[in-house]
């Protein structure tokens, strides 16, 4: 009955999205593609100039420096955004008083855009860096480093921690039982059950934390704002600059190779990481 | 399938009724319309009204969007894409122009052009006239008259930059027996704001190089008067409100706000701070110094000059072409405009018809230039990006925090002036 009335229906409930799908991503996209090999100033009037863009993304030498700091920092930030999220996710498996609202605490820095938490944190970090007379934020790369980090964990610890959760909640009871009685310890029922049997939730949460880290944007730009001397850039800010900080129309083609460039990177570590991580993954 | 179709079409035909609506919407606008792309956020109030004036007396609607301070290339990217783009907007000088020229409406022949007071104030592509200036601004070093007077010094005391330092160094060794918290306010290095330093007072080396070597525009920067930047520098940041380390997380609002509170006794900016210090402060507590600069302070007058340009949209219908053009003509020339420019907007306009401003700051201005000084021209338009203005920026709030060198000033200026100049080439 419903697959008949599905079949009689289906481009009621699938046209609208197809149709945002297409003109909100689809279509932007390949135009994206397709300015990457114009100069121009607005969209509007476009001159193509083939790879020309291409050959010059390394001109400024600054693609390279937000590029491996990219790869480090989106590495760092997810190994520590997992790791902290799947202890408290743990914990708040843990039959204990008040979880509920733990969670709900956790998960709320997800709803605050981020560039007021940037803005927020800039605030906060600068006046503790001040306090132990380090400098500020905007003076030293180490620091606005850090800085990204703690602000990116921060955000997004709550958000792995509900997947995990989730995760956790759906290991069969039975077989946490079956290990008890063979005589598993609690550090052998982690490793040998909870953990195989949460790896869909694991594969999710690193390709999210890699991926987030990878784009990250709004936090750079207010935390940081690249400074000092771009040393705190990561590539998707770097793309921005390129397109908006320097004069004439050539840039504009030019921050839109790299963000092609771009595209492609995350494309290809998103892919091999989800090859990775599903292989791990273990049937019920 | 049948189904699936008729869908379609009933979609196809809503989409198309849209459009219909849309046609005879723009049908009615024959008349012609004019959007206005502002720059400057102080005067949005300003401008609002005058643009409903306009629509009332002329009945051709004005619209007026103001980007956020900071986002007007921005902002005037993505609505130049658009199919209902600006009809006029604004440009910062040559460099600015460079990104724009293929958008801009040849005004050579038009009634605005014929107004102004001074060719110089046309900005020029080739043999094609790209913009016409529409204000001239003045920047100095502000002055609470009342707190200098207090510290036992007069106005006339201050005739050069050796002058300004040892009275600033003494009201910053007695900050505490006047109740201020430092001579100079806080010379603010957050992003929003380093352009008070990185841009305005680096304009200074630039004007006293183009004038030693008699150019006026350079590739090659060679940075003969850095000497003279870093001393002028020195000084905001040794008798200041606050401490070099804090600087970057400081905003020019901070620095108002100190100034406003009689924290402090000097403030550099420009004459667009008038109508907000006019509102705690009388005619006869503030004045504007120029920046002595240790070159030829008896001749140096204020700096100034104009980055605003209008430019119109060359890609506009030709009837909101001819709207814009008439409107912008009845800014300068009207008795509603040229006053609404002048009081309301406290601008000083360079054509015929200008009315006088009751802008202190700029009537100090014209006191210069009577008493023979000579203002300081704004060549920061001529600065070859905002990656250079940002790497000097950034090098400067790092000497300023002492986490870096002056050398890496020196070198962001030089090296960062040929390297952006040979990339936007």
């Amino acid at each position: 009955m419903v697959g008949k009335t599905i079949k009689k229906y289906w481009p009621i409930f699938l046209l609208p999205t197809a149709a945002a799908f297409c003109i909100g991503f689809l279509w932007p996209f390949v135009w994206g593609i397709y300015l990457s090999f114009c100069q121009f100033t607005t969209v509007s009037k476009v001159t193509f100039v083939g790879f020309s863009n291409y050959a010059k993304i390394m001109l400024d030498n600054t693609f390279s420096h937000a590029f491996w700091l990219t790869v480090l920092f989106a590495i760092l930030s997810s190994v520590i955004i997992n790791v902290m999220a799947f202890l408290i996710a743990l914990a708040l498996t843990k039959k204990i008083k008040g979880t509920n609202v733990f969670r709900t605490i956790f998960f709320m820095p997800n709803l605050i855009g981020g560039i007021v938490l940037g803005y927020i944190w800039q605030t906060l970090l600068n006046g503790i860096l001040m306090s132990l007379g380090q400098p500020l934020l905007a003076l030293s790369a180490t620091n606005g480093f850090w800085g990204m980090i703690i602000l990116l964990s921060w955000q997004q610890i709550g958000y792995m921690m509900i997947i995990y959760i989730a995760g956790l909640n759906n290991v069969p009871g039975d077989l946490i039982e079956a290990a008890q009685v063979d005589g598993a310890n609690s550090w052998q029922t982690l490793f040998r059950i909870k953990i195989p049997m949460i790896m869909p939730s694991v594969t999710i949460c690193t390709f999210l934390t890699l991926t987030n880290g990878f784009k990250m944007f709004d936090q750079n730009l207010s935390l940081t704002g690249g400074d000092p001397q771009k040393a705190s850039q990561l590539l998707a800010l770097n793309i921005y600059d390129t397109f908006y900080a320097r004069s004439g129309p050539q840039w504009k083609g030019i921050g839109q190779a790299k963000a092609v460039v771009f595209f492609l990177i995350v494309v290809v570590i998103a892919l091999a990481q989800l090859r990775l991580t599903t292989s791990k993954e273990v049937q019920q | 399938m049948k189904k699936a179709i008729s869908v379609l079409v009933s979609a196809a035909m809503a989409v198309s009724m849209l459009a219909g609506t849309a046609a005879t919407v723009s049908a009615d606008e024959a008349a012609g319309k004019v959007y206005y792309l502002n720059f400057k956020p102080e005067a949005d109030e300003a401008w609002q009204k005058l643009a409903a004036a306009y629509t009332e007396e002329t009945g051709v609607p004005v619209s007026v969007v103001t980007a956020a301070s900071g986002e007007y290339e921005t902002t005037l990217m993505s609505e130049m894409g658009k199919s209902d783009a600006p009809t006029l907007f604004q440009v910062n000088g040559p460099v600015g122009l460079a990104n724009w020229k293929d958008y801009c409406y040849d005004l050579t022949g038009s009634d605005i052009v014929g107004n102004l007071t001074s060719d110089a104030f046309a900005l020029k592509d080739g043999d094609m006239i790209a913009g016409v200036a529409y204000v001239i601004e003045s920047y100095g070093i502000i002055v609470n008259k009342a707190l200098l007077e207090k510290a036992g010094y007069k106005l006339e005391d201050i005739t050069g930059f050796d002058a300004l330092k040892s009275i600033a160094d003494d009201i910053q060794a007695r900050k505490d027996e006047l109740g201020v918290e430092g001579a100079f306010s806080c010379a603010g290095m957050d992003a929003s704001s380093d352009w008070r330093f990185k841009t305005h007072l680096a304009n200074l080396p630039i004007y006293y190089e183009y004038k030693a070597d008699g150019i006026d525009n350079t590739d090659a920067i060679k940075g003969d008067f850095l000497d003279n930047y870093k001393a002028v520098f020195d000084l905001y940041i040794t008798d200041s409100t606050c401490e070099g380390a804090e600087l970057s997380a400081k905003t020019a609002d901070d620095s108002r706000a100190e100034f406003a509170d009689s924290k402090a006794v000097f403030y550099q900016n420009g004459s667009w701070e008038y109508s907000s210090l006019s509102e705690t402060f009388s005619d006869d507590d503030l004045a504007m110094i120029p920046i002595y600069f240790g070159v030829d302070d008896e001749n140096q007058g204020l700096c100034t000059g104009t980055e605003n340009y209008w430019c119109v949209n060359n890609g506009a219908s030709e009837e909101d072409i001819k709207a814009t053009l008439d409107f912008i003509n009845w800014c300068v020339t009207s008795e509603t405009g040229t006053t609404a420019m002048a009081n309301d907007m406290g601008f000083v306009i360079p054509f015929t018809t200008a009315q006088e401003s009751p802008n202190l700051f700029v009537k100090q201005d014209a006191e210069y230039t009577a008493a023979g000084k000579t203002p300081v021209s704004w060549n920061f338009t001529t600065m070859p990006s905002e990656e250079w203005k940002n790497g000097v920026g950034s090098a400067l709030t790092a000497y300023a925090a002492g986490t870096g060198e002056w050398d890496e000033v020196v070198s962001a200026f030089v090296d960062g002036w040929a390297s952006e100049a040979a990339l936007a080439g």
